[in-house]
């Protein structure tokens, strides 16, 4: 690498940015796509976009935005030594990523008890694409905080809390795009 | 040559060779047919034609792929691969299938049947006992390579190595499913063409890459080794799902449209790394290797690739694109300069190192290699030019407009003339290639022969 020395500088997993970045690359295609599709029917996409239910879309930003902040917690936590704090704090973060999985279930059941659905109007689909994709990082970074609750060195809690941060700023991202824009 | 089992490659190396010749020229004869529709309509129609040029490619690489990995795996490894007799039983399996399937495919033989009949899913017509033999073939080599990695020192070339042909052969399963439905089918099978040459195959390539620089340039294992990790990361990341850019149009639903969109645009990058990589070695590097025709081939590869699958996938991989282009010669464009680019030249590039010291001979006839190269080379780009020249009329004249297939084709004719000249200059190539490896005798080369002993 010619800039070794500013790759090197990186905090926490070289391979963790490049799945960072490629997934902001993924995410940000994926928003692009969406309101480049938006303007060819700016009024169907409104009056979709009114059928969404935006409250608890507002709460899961703030489940999310708290369990990333546990996430961060753990690791300053993890390195002045309080161990037990740092694993508690992860476990807490896991357990938030499920809460905001269960309201985004019932987002969807909602959504399907009135009988939309992907093909319902591309709205749907690009909802469905983005925060069901969304949705399964979710579910993996859950995993991964867990996985790093019980094989707790630094840098382990570094690379689950770099992805959880990337979970988190991908919502906050898609909650105003396709929640809120009008 | 460190270890007496690296002999095995020279074997599999001569087998691709062989078929790399009878791809070249059957591609020829494929391009005459374009500009004379009615040769050999009878004896060889050009399905058949067609048929024996892209699996004699196939073929010819895995060939070379195998060879690649007997021959560098024991340096690696730093220790004999665990068995001879298997790696040669594996390889008269595969000849044996081979000659078996031209055997079919040429003579019509055993049409319908089960067993022995063609099964005449575009690129795996394999009958189905030349498939299992495939498969036995591939088990084989895995056992084999395996056992010879598990046993040994364990890199991340090998490992990144193993992990493409045990995923190669594991995707080839795919082939015994052919669902009735053929949307399932098409789904299915692209789980093998897809997913081998923009999944495994991409870290078979960037192993054996990696493996090349290390060689050449000199530069730490450990640089190579974070680059490989980044390209392997980047492949797979888009390439998984990059199979949603053959959804488009099989009866999928919708959502592939974006899905592929996406994440086949991200395939660039990978192979954007894979030639930065390349250059980036070149110019750390600190060795002046004297095989100067690897290194040629080896940057030729990388560049190539970017620009065959990257640049020229990018064209025509965005749904709203493909929905013109799809099928037109804008894909023969990409499929002739993608091929060449990434595997037909990474083999070229291997065999161009591994071969001088196979043969005792190093350092060997460069200036000759590296004339097939320029002249395979321009050929395969000159050709790629003139189909997306043809491509883009086709796209117009047929899709836009709307006029009938064969009286676009009679438009296209000008464009066929020129793709036969430069396929001709591509056959010369490959036969100067191989006359390059096989024939000559040792030459020596002062400069840079007396900086650093070759490995």
């Amino acid at each position: 690498m010619s800039d070794a020395s500013a790759i090197d500088d990186l905090p926490g997993e070289l391979m963790m940015w490049v799945l960072i970045v490629s997934e902001l690359l993924v995410f940000g295609g994926g928003l692009l796509a969406f309101m480049a599709v938006r303007l060819t029917d700016p009024i169907g996409f409104a009056e979709a976009q009114s059928h969404l239910y935006r409250t608890g879309a507002a709460l899961n930003t703030v489940v999310l935005v708290s369990s990333g902040f546990l996430a961060a917690c753990a690791l300053a936590w993890r390195r002045t030594g309080a161990r037990l704090k740092a694993r508690l704090a992860l476990v807490a973060a896991a357990a938030l990523g499920v809460v905001f999985l269960i309201i985004k279930g019932a987002e969807y059941a909602g959504k399907a008890e009135v009988g939309i659905s992907y093909e319902t109007h591309p709205f749907f689909m690009f909802y469905y694409l983005l925060t069901g994709f969304h949705a399964a990082h979710v579910l993996a970074g859950v995993f991964l905080l867990l996985l790093v609750a019980w094989r707790d060195q630094p840098r382990n809690i570094e690379a689950g809390a770099q992805f959880w941060h990337m979970v988190d700023l991908v919502w906050v991202l898609l909650f105003p795009v396709v929640y809120l824009l009008a | 040559m460190k270890y007496q089992s690296q002999k095995i490659a020279l074997v599999y190396f001569a087998v691709a060779m062989g078929l790399f010749a009878i791809q070249v020229l059957g591609g020829l004869l494929a391009g005459w047919i374009y500009v004379s529709p009615n040769t050999l309509s009878e004896t060889l129609p050009f399905n058949t034609v067609r048929m024996l040029h892209t699996n004699s490619l196939i073929v010819w690489l895995i060939t070379g792929f195998f060879g690649a990995a007997y021959f560098l795996i024991p340096e690696e490894a730093e220790r004999e691969i665990h068995s001879e007799k298997i790696a040669y039983l594996q390889l008269a399996i595969l000849v044996i299938g081979t000659l078996g399937v031209v055997v079919t495919y040429v003579f019509n033989l055993f049409e319908g049947n089960w067993l022995l009949g063609k099964e005449g899913r575009e690129f795996i017509e394999q009958p189905k006992w030349v498939k299992a033999g495939i498969v036995v073939a591939a088990l084989l080599f895995l056992y084999n390579v395996t056992m010879t990695v598990l046993k040994g020192k364990k890199t991340a070339i090998t490992n990144i190595l193993l992990l493409g042909l045990w995923g190669l052969a594991l995707l080839f399963l795919f082939s015994f499913y052919n669902p009735e439905n053929l949307a399932l089918d098409k789904m299915f099978w692209w789980y093998i063409v897809h997913l081998w040459v923009e999944g495994v195959w991409e870290l078979i390539m960037a192993s054996i890459l990696a493996y090349l620089m290390l060689k050449l340039t000199g530069v730490d294992r450990e640089i190579v080794e974070k680059w490989l990790y980044v390209i392997v990361a980047a492949a797979l990341f888009s390439g998984i799902l990059g199979t949603g850019h053959h959804y488009y149009w099989i009866g999928t639903p919708a959502y592939w449209q974006w899905i592929g969109s996406i994440f086949s645009s991200l395939e660039v990058i990978p192979f954007f790394a894979m030639m930065a990589f390349a250059f980036v070695m070149v110019w750390k590097g600190r060795r002046d290797h004297p095989n100067k025709a690897a290194l040629l081939w080896s940057l030729g590869c990388a560049t190539l690739a970017f620009f065959g699958a990257g640049v020229w996938g990018f064209l025509h991989t965005l749904h709203g694109v493909n929905y013109y282009t799809h099928g037109t010669q804008i894909t023969a464009a990409h499929g002739h300069l993608a091929f060449f680019g990434a595997y037909v030249a990474l083999n070229l590039a291997i065999f161009s190192y591994a071969m001088p010291i196979l043969k005792g001979r190093d350092p060997y006839n460069q200036v000759l290699n590296m004339g097939s190269f320029w002249l395979m080379t321009s050929g395969m780009v000159f050709m790629t030019f003139v189909l997306t020249f043809a491509g883009t009329i086709q796209t117009h004249l047929q899709r836009v407009l709307g006029d009938y297939y064969m009286d676009v084709q009679d438009q296209l004719e000008i464009f066929y003339w020129m793709r036969f000249g430069s396929g001709l200059v591509v056959v010369i190539g490959a036969l100067v290639f191989i006359y390059a490896i096989w024939v000559p005798r040792k030459e020596l080369i002062e400069r840079g022969a007396a900086e650093t002993p070759a490995e």
